[in-house]
């Protein structure tokens, strides 16, 4: 985990922390690593790629630079690495000018990541994540040690290690780029719209895996998409970039949703910014309801007292605990219970872990209007209903408002 | 049958003898192309206008009849082997040049980008990435170099006994021996034929990254993706 002592710890302290967090209980104070002071970028040709840009950075944790295409994040990326020469002002990197070393020197200390991943076709798994480990001198062996186990760190088998990059799919490519990235183990790691060119269920494995692998490496993370959705996943801190290379906002994905800056950026976040926003409040001060659940077993005179309990419906679960389905009190007969017969009961939620966007997605999901919550085995927890989860929305944000943006922290489980 | 390999004395060769000085005058100067080639398909690259002259250039020599190249050559290098060569080597580069520039520009730009961005210098990323990629393409021009090489080399019995087993051309004529015209074109295009299979086999030994199949399916597959 030597990751976790990348160079900008607290080594910045005229800069004020930025506070942020992936958890509300993991908070974290993060010092600055980038800080990219008033920087242009304009061609000869007189366009303005990125224009009086300032950002910073934080420290251990994903910085997601957002926006639509020409509004120069791509370029802003790149200025980080010296991949483009900034026109006018500075990038420090840990308070010191990123062009006061040799600039191999600096991008071997920067993973890249790049879309379609940019293999070396001609080279083997393993030979293309020991890359930049061989070129900083490291002996072959130990270069290939370090790829193989950087392979288990992105979820890659290790039959993969000598395959060609023609030999696998777009998403295992995108797994490579990424160990090829960590291979030196470096504080910081650009990632230019790393998963754009894949399906969106390999995409959303693989933020879900970046995501778990910066839990365990605290990396200091530039992120480019175009995607407002995956900045609003991966980031910890949003910069949303406007045409012409200008920032429009800088602010945690929560704050982002609640407070857009102007019309720009709420027209950016799309139209169901409200419902999104869901996603970063814990379903966890739902109050579950356990007493309209009966076994499929159930007994005549448990039925009875079931039906007496303020929901509409009952909940049959198998002999396991796990829902099977939606009935009307009157329709159960002790001992006859039909599974196949019961209204189904759409996907449900995991009480506590998910947020109050999925159990709402539950509740509208529900034929009956009611969401199922479910244990981590996957046991209903209770039911709720939907106007229980539109209170407890407007608790959250009444609890948010009152505590400022700060307090709107992302849910576990996004 | 025994005659047909009777090599007359005039040529001072065995037919072994023949075939290896036949491909010593051929290969060389398609070695040298492609030590020439590669500097300047280089240059190519990196200098996007130097592209269309240096092709026109080596279109223009190659439109250049040997015959008046050795007319123009007797006079420094004499009746040689190397009069033979140089035109040859001159040749090659019509085809080695575009063969090298695509190959090279066919690497895609997320490969370079990723290259330059993990701290390789221009030379380096030259060696180590797009080079090998270029292999196949390169392999493709330098088998047809080669095997127009081969064929080309014939023509050297006009400056007097250089042409190897073109010379047996000649001989056939002024000792009214047909089969040494047979010898001299099966001899030929079986070289061509096996020199060809070899540069195959060269570049499935470099290439154990390509997918099984024809390189040209490779590019395209490429072609599309991006």
């Amino acid at each position: 985990m030597s990751g976790l002592d990348s160079p900008g710890n607290g080594l910045n302290p005229t800069v004020p922390p930025v506070e942020s967090g992936r958890k509300s209980q993991t908070r974290r104070v993060f010092g600055v690593l980038i800080r990219i002071d008033s920087v242009t970028k304009r061609y000869p040709d007189g366009t303005v790629a990125v224009d009086r840009l300032s950002l910073d950075i934080p420290d251990g944790s994903i910085t997601v630079l957002v926006g639509p295409s020409g509004c120069g994040k791509t370029t802003t990326l790149r200025m980080i690495n010296r991949m483009v020469e900034p026109s006018e002002g500075t990038i420090l990197i840990d308070g010191v000018d990123s062009r006061q070393q040799p600039v191999n020197t600096l991008r071997r200390s920067m993973g890249y990541v790049i879309q379609n991943a940019g293999l070396f076709q001609h080279r083997t798994v393993v030979d293309n994540i020991a890359t930049v480990p061989r070129m900083l001198g490291w002996s072959k062996d130990k270069s290939r040690a370090r790829a193989r186990e950087l392979m288990e760190r992105v979820g890659l088998d290790a039959s993969f290690a000598k395959r060609y990059p023609y030999q696998l799919s777009g998403g295992q490519q995108q797994r490579v780029g990424v160990a090829r990235a960590l291979a030196a183990d470096p504080p910081v790691l650009l990632m230019d719209e790393p998963f754009s060119a894949v399906d969106p269920v390999v995409r959303k494995g693989l933020q879900d895996e970046l995501l778990r692998i910066q839990e365990e490496l605290g990396k200091t993370i530039v992120f480019v998409t175009h995607d407002i959705d995956e900045a609003v996943k991966l980031g910890t801190m949003v910069a949303v970039l406007r045409t012409g290379g200008r920032l429009a906002q800088f602010a945690p994905p929560a704050e982002l949703l609640s407070d857009p800056a102007d019309e720009f950026v709420e027209d950016f976040l799309g139209a169901d910014r409200g419902i999104r926003r869901l996603s970063f409040f814990s379903s966890a001060g739902l109050e579950l309801l356990t007493a309209p659940i009966v076994a499929i077993d159930a007994t005549a005179e448990q039925l009875a007292a079931r039906g007496a309990t303020e929901a509409p419906y009952l909940l049959v679960t198998g002999l396991d605990g796990r829902p099977l389905g939606w009935s009307e009190p009157g329709g159960l007969t002790a001992g006859q219970i039909d599974a196949g017969q019961l209204l189904p009961y759409g996907r449900p939620f995991t009480a506590g872990q998910d947020s109050l966007r999925a159990a709402l997605d539950c509740a509208v999901l529900s034929p009956t209007g009611w969401a199922v919550a479910v244990d981590a085995e996957g046991r209903a927890a209770g039911v709720v209903s939907q106007a229980a989860i539109g209170e407890a929305i407007r608790g959250a944000h009444a609890h948010a408002h009152a505590a400022g943006p700060e307090a709107a922290q992302k849910a576990t489980t996004r | 049958m025994n005659r047909f390999f009777d090599i007359p004395s005039d040529l001072q060769h065995s037919w072994l003898g023949l075939i290896g000085l036949h491909l010593r005058e051929a290969l060389l100067p398609v070695l040298g192309g492609l030590l020439l080639a590669l500097p300047l398909a280089q240059l190519c690259v990196r200098l996007r206008w130097l592209y269309p002259p240096v092709l026109w250039v080596t279109t223009v020599l190659y439109a250049i009849p040997s015959l008046a190249f050795f007319v123009v050559l007797i006079d420094y290098t004499g009746q040689t082997e190397l009069t033979v060569m140089i035109p040859l080597t001159v040749y090659s580069l019509v085809v080695l040049v575009p063969a090298i520039v695509d190959g090279v520009r066919s690497v895609p730009q997320e490969t370079l980008a990723a290259a330059t961005a993990m701290g390789f210098g221009p030379v380096r990323r030259y060696v180590q990435v797009q080079l090998p990629i270029a292999v196949p393409a390169i392999i493709a021009g330098l088998r047809v170099a080669t095997v127009s090489s081969i064929s080309l080399v014939s023509v050297g019995m006009l400056i007097g006994n250089q042409g190897a087993l073109g010379n047996l051309l000649h001989d056939a004529q002024i000792y009214n021996r047909p089969e040494l015209a047979w010898n001299s074109v099966l001899t030929t295009a079986a070289l061509a034929v096996l020199v060809d299979a070899l540069l195959v086999g060269v570049r499935v030994l470099l290439t154990p990254w390509m997918p099984s199949g024809s390189g040209a399916t490779r590019t395209r597959k490429e072609a599309t993706a991006r």
